[in-house]
């Protein structure tokens, strides 16, 4: 039975400006299980950002209360708070690495904040950056390494300390797609090698359904939808889940027909669907978008199709893909 | 005018300039960078805000800075003469380079610290580091080749004013300048002594330079 590592509860985070009270947060509640990969996800300035820092108390919560393994944060000391960030790694968009040290030394920067031993923090930066693969670069200066390769240091230094959790802040959004998909497996790899708990905020889509088991949607400072991946990806409850799932092409020539969006999992995948559809009632429907995608490690597909404007022979229709078992909804907004 | 007697006064000259002026950077640096790193981090956006102590530091500097060096020299005599003990002299001419060049210093400081990427900063936050450790591992470190820059700025204006305080007893370069070249109308040693004051300038700058870029590794 997963423990719950992270606790929210009512997060409230209001800036103050001249103009008065801007909120950034609004009455946040979520739990993060250990060995989670934890996808939060939302467009620019809907608050993702802060809230990744207010988990290690980078940004100070207005109110509410966030635990990590039973501690309340905002009991810690300054002191104890410090402490309690070694358990906490994270990383960043644009790496931060420190230009003036080596991958090496930059890895070593945490272990030097401790004090630690400088022989075992050197045997133990070496391990990190060979299980991030960066053995050979141990002497190279940022300048000198790829992004992917300082984003690799950056997770290596990150894990310096042992950390519980690693939260990662738009982690893979200045990197190329291929170099996404290394750096997200990296991630994966961690997770269970490690038994690392992984918090991933992103405004990708494709991020959260490549590794994440479990996934909050936050739109206009609030959370609109928390719960597994999967789940969330067959069937969409707020409007902000559908925004980022279904693709954003409106078609408006299509304008006042009836679209249904099916969703396909590994099973029926395979099934032609379509086809035996146009075939069992003799009538065209029109595929306006169809793709397949890796959720959670099982193939998923998702289609919107327009269908006849006959209604009883579109309520047919829809009986029919359901009967196949399939999950069938309505894709009101997508032709707008 | 090549004698002894005029190459010994050169030579001398060069001495009291050199003394001056690394004299003061000296002392002006060790209050200047503590100075400018305090303006940093209790700055409104800083690692522990303090208004009072950056407002105050603030004005503080503003003031000093614009006072011209020359009123400044005349009218700290007396406080000269309670620290270096005389207020003629190269040694005296040090106490209001520093008063002066300090503030001058604190800003130059400050604005290589401000170039520090402040995600680097916000990394160290997260991994646990204390305001001290992030000023001496990461903030220092991080700037040294802007600091450097700003070393070789810093020593060339200290050796600017030095000749102005040579013009009051001070010594030095400068007061050969005047005494000779203006006060006896002898060009050539007014010659001299500029075209070893740009030498000197060149070399300093030229090392403030390359330190700068042989320790920068953003390359």
């Amino acid at each position: 039975m997963p423990q719950p590592l992270i606790e929210i509860q009512a997060l409230y985070k209001t800036y103050s400006s001249k103009g008065g009270n801007v909120p950034a947060l609004e009455d946040i509640h979520l739990t993060i299980d250990g060995g989670d990969i934890f996808g939060i996800i939302g467009l620019s300035g809907a608050g993702k950002s802060t809230l990744v820092r207010c988990l290690n108390f980078l940004e100070k919560p207005t109110s509410g209360t966030v635990r990590i393994d039973g501690v309340d944060l905002s009991s810690l000391t300054p002191a104890g708070l410090r402490e309690l960030r070694r358990s906490v790694g994270m990383i960043f968009q644009q790496f931060n690495l420190m230009m003036q040290r080596t991958a090496l030394q930059n890895v070593l920067f945490p272990l030097e904040l401790q004090k630690a031993d400088r022989k075992k923090s050197e045997a133990r930066a070496r391990e990190l950056l060979e299980l991030v693969g960066l053995a050979d670069r141990a002497g190279a200066y940022p300048a000198e390494l790829s992004g992917g390769q300082k984003q690799r240091v950056a997770i290596a230094r990150a894990l310096a300390t042992g950390p519980k959790v690693l939260l990662c802040d738009e982690a893979t959004s200045a990197l190329d797609p291929t170099t996404t998909a290394s750096i997200l497996s990296l991630l994966k790899q961690i997770n269970r090698e490690l038994g690392l708990t992984v918090v991933i905020i992103t405004h990708e889509m494709r991020v959260i359904e490549s590794i994440c088991n479990r996934v909050a949607i936050i739109d206009a400072h609030r959370i609109a939808e928390c719960g597994p991946v999967e789940e969330i990806f067959n069937r969409p409850r707020s409007e902000a889940a559908r925004r980022l799932i279904l693709p954003r092409e409106p078609a408006r020539a299509m304008a006042g027909k009836r679209c249904i969006r099916i969703v396909f999992d590994g099973s029926s995948s395979f099934e032609p669907v379509v086809a035996g559809l146009v075939l069992e009632f003799r009538t065209p429907i029109n595929i306006l978008f169809a793709d397949t995608k890796n959720v959670g490690g099982h193939a998923h597909g998702q289609m919107v199709v327009q269908l006849p404007e006959e209604e009883p022979l579109a309520e047919r229709m829809i009986r029919s893909l359901s009967a196949r078992g399939l999950t069938v909804e309505e894709a009101e907004g997508y032709v707008e | 005018m090549w004698n002894e007697a005029m190459l010994r006064l050169l030579l001398r000259g060069i001495g009291e300039t050199l003394y001056m002026t690394l004299g003061a950077t000296l002392f002006a640096y060790l209050t200047g960078l503590p100075l400018g790193l305090l303006l940093v981090v209790s700055a409104p956006d800083g690692l522990a805000p303090c208004r009072p102590v950056y407002k105050t530091l603030d004005i503080l500097v503003n003031l000093t800075r614009s006072i011209p060096f020359l009123v400044l020299m005349i009218s700290v005599i007396p406080f000269t003469r309670i620290i270096a003990g005389t207020s003629i002299g190269s040694t005296a001419a040090i106490v209001p380079l520093v008063l002066s060049a300090a503030p001058f210093v604190a800003r130059l400081v400050e604005s290589s610290i401000r170039e520090v990427d402040p995600g680097v900063v916000e990394a160290a936050q997260s991994m646990g580091a204390s305001v001290m450790q992030i000023v001496c591992k990461v903030l220092l470190p991080e700037a040294k080749p802007s600091l450097l820059s700003g070393a070789a700025i810093a020593v060339t204006t200290i050796l600017g004013y030095s000749a102005m305080a040579g013009a009051v007893g001070g010594g030095g370069l400068g007061n050969i300048a005047i005494s000779y070249g203006y006060n006896r109308y002898q060009s050539d040693i007014m010659l001299v002594t500029v075209i070893l004051l740009i030498l000197i300038v060149q070399l300093f700058q030229e090392i403030g330079t390359r330190a700068s870029r042989r320790t920068d590794k953003r390359r």
